[in-house]
């Protein structure tokens, strides 16, 4: 990539930073720059949220109809899986599974719920009290 | 850049990406003023190309063009004859009071985070991804002081949240991982050419006779094998987002552009200086010609996940497009190998 080819399109990196890329010069040499982005880029980053977004809100209503558990919908919109929150709760990924059910999450003990809602970055009360 | 929020001795670098950047930084910490970004990255055989078999990193392929996180540190100081003292620990505390001891001996220290919980990066930035390095060089008012590669000024962290990022969860989770060079000996022109020409050969090898399909040069053939396949496999739409992951780790801050080809044509140039060997400079046009074709493939696949491209033919050419960059970087690969270096 040549130095006056260097995108400088703006994105999320706006008020955080500019990015060293490695470009060549005018005498064919390679020189760092810096960057501000790149629409192709930013366009993948917008359609990954988009589509976290999309889950989020999908879950939302799962939450809502009663088919699945406040666990589930916090996983989504912290952009967790099972791995992650497994690894965040010390809770097997198996019995997660299980308290995506609304029938066992009523169930679950404080200690439980204590342990998803420090990985949620919530109050127990908002994880219990999650309506959808 | 504020330079007086900075130690005496400890200077921040921007880089493109993290690790090389932690690597730089300390060396030339350590008195070795010679240390660059893409000597560093050469020196660790950064290059790679991998598609991860049955797993998926956010809803997507697990695709990496380059090596595995923290190799490059390892190798870089190895190959220079640097001793490296790493740690992880089991409990915060520990974790916080050994960094804290460092801190004091005025040692920066590099540090393995994840970005979630990480602050100062913008929100859209903050996925689960735990193989990001920092540098601690200090304390100021009860916060950390962060060099951290990739921004172009230092910053800060609470101690808080410090110790959450240090103890991020998931894939690759750090742990608390510190680790710094601990002893340096003096460093002859001798050494800097051998570990060079080994850092190559390493790199050859890894690209040209990796074994499997899904990593090296291969790898790439078996992505664009892949890529044909998503849109009847997985709808438009899923497939769209699949290509967006690609671009992503082939384009997004820390790569330096074309995923990493164009940091790899830059060593080759150094490589040519310090070895006085212009066929190294001459191959190195290989690799910027590779990285001009993934940045043309990603601007492709940017016509697809934008909605412009949708036929199946639209993929199979993004297909096509893959196998042309992988002869690329085979045939420059194989010059370097039939190069003979430090034989």
């Amino acid at each position: 990539m040549k130095k006056e080819d260097l995108p400088q399109d703006p994105g999320a990196l706006d008020q955080f930073t500019r990015e060293v890329c490695y470009v060549k010069n005018g005498d064919g040499k390679y020189e760092t720059a810096l960057s501000k982005g790149w629409e192709v880029k930013k366009q993948a980053l917008d359609s990954a949220w988009e589509e976290v977004n999309e889950r989020v809100e999908n879950a939302r209503k799962a939450v809502a109809n009663g088919e699945k558990s406040p666990v589930y919908y916090f996983m989504e919109l912290r952009l967790m899986d099972l791995p992650v929150l497994s690894g965040y709760t010390g809770i097997f990924p198996f019995f997660i599974k299980r308290h995506f059910k609304p029938s066992v999450f009523k169930s679950l003990s404080e200690r439980k719920l204590e342990k998803y809602a420090r990985a949620f970055d919530i109050t127990v009360s908002e994880l219990r009290n999650f309506k959808g | 850049m504020n330079i007086d929020s900075q130690t005496d001795e400890f200077r921040h670098v921007q880089t493109a990406h993290c690790e090389n950047g932690v690597t730089t930084a300390l060396l030339r910490y350590h008195g070795l003023d010679f240390m660059t970004e893409p000597l560093a990255f050469g020196m660790g055989s950064g290059l790679f190309y991998i598609q991860i078999p049955f797993l998926t990193v956010n809803n997507g392929p697990a695709i990496s063009f380059r090596t595995m996180p923290g190799a490059i540190f390892k190798r870089t100081c190895k190959s220079l004859g640097v001793e490296v003292t790493r740690k992880r620990f089991s409990s915060p505390a520990a974790a916080e009071a050994f960094l804290d001891q460092k801190v004091k001996e005025g040692v920066p220290v590099g540090c393995q985070v994840g970005v979630f919980h990480l602050t100062y990066f913008p929100k859209e930035y903050r996925f689960h991804f735990n193989a990001h390095n920092l540098i601690v060089f200090g304390e100021q008012e009860g916060r950390y002081q962060i060099s951290d590669p990739v921004m172009e000024d230092v910053t800060s962290l609470s101690r808080e949240d410090l110790s959450r990022v240090r103890f991020a969860q998931g894939p690759l989770a750090p742990k608390g991982h510190i680790y710094f060079p601990e002893k340096i000996k003096p460093i002859t022109d001798e050494m800097i050419r051998k570990g060079i020409t080994a850092g190559i050969r390493r790199n050859v090898r890894d690209m040209l006779s990796i074994p499997g399909n899904f990593a090296g040069v291969n790898g790439i053939r078996h992505t664009s094998n892949h890529v044909r396949k998503w849109r009847d496999k997985l709808g438009l739409r899923r497939a769209s987002l699949y290509l967006g992951q690609i671009v992503r780790m082939q384009e997004e801050i820390g790569t330096g552009g074309g995923g990493f080809r164009f940091l790899y044509g830059a060593f080759l140039e150094e490589a040519a200086a310090y070895l006085q060997d212009d066929r190294l400079a001459n191959i190195s046009e290989d690799f910027t010609k590779a990285g001009d074709m993934w940045r043309a493939s990603a601007i492709k696949m940017a016509g697809v996940y934008k909605g412009r491209l949708t036929e199946q033919k639209d993929f199979e050419e993004i297909a096509d497009m893959m196998l042309d960059i992988r002869l690329v970087e085979k045939e420059a690969f194989q010059k370097l190998s039939s190069l003979k270096l430090g034989k």
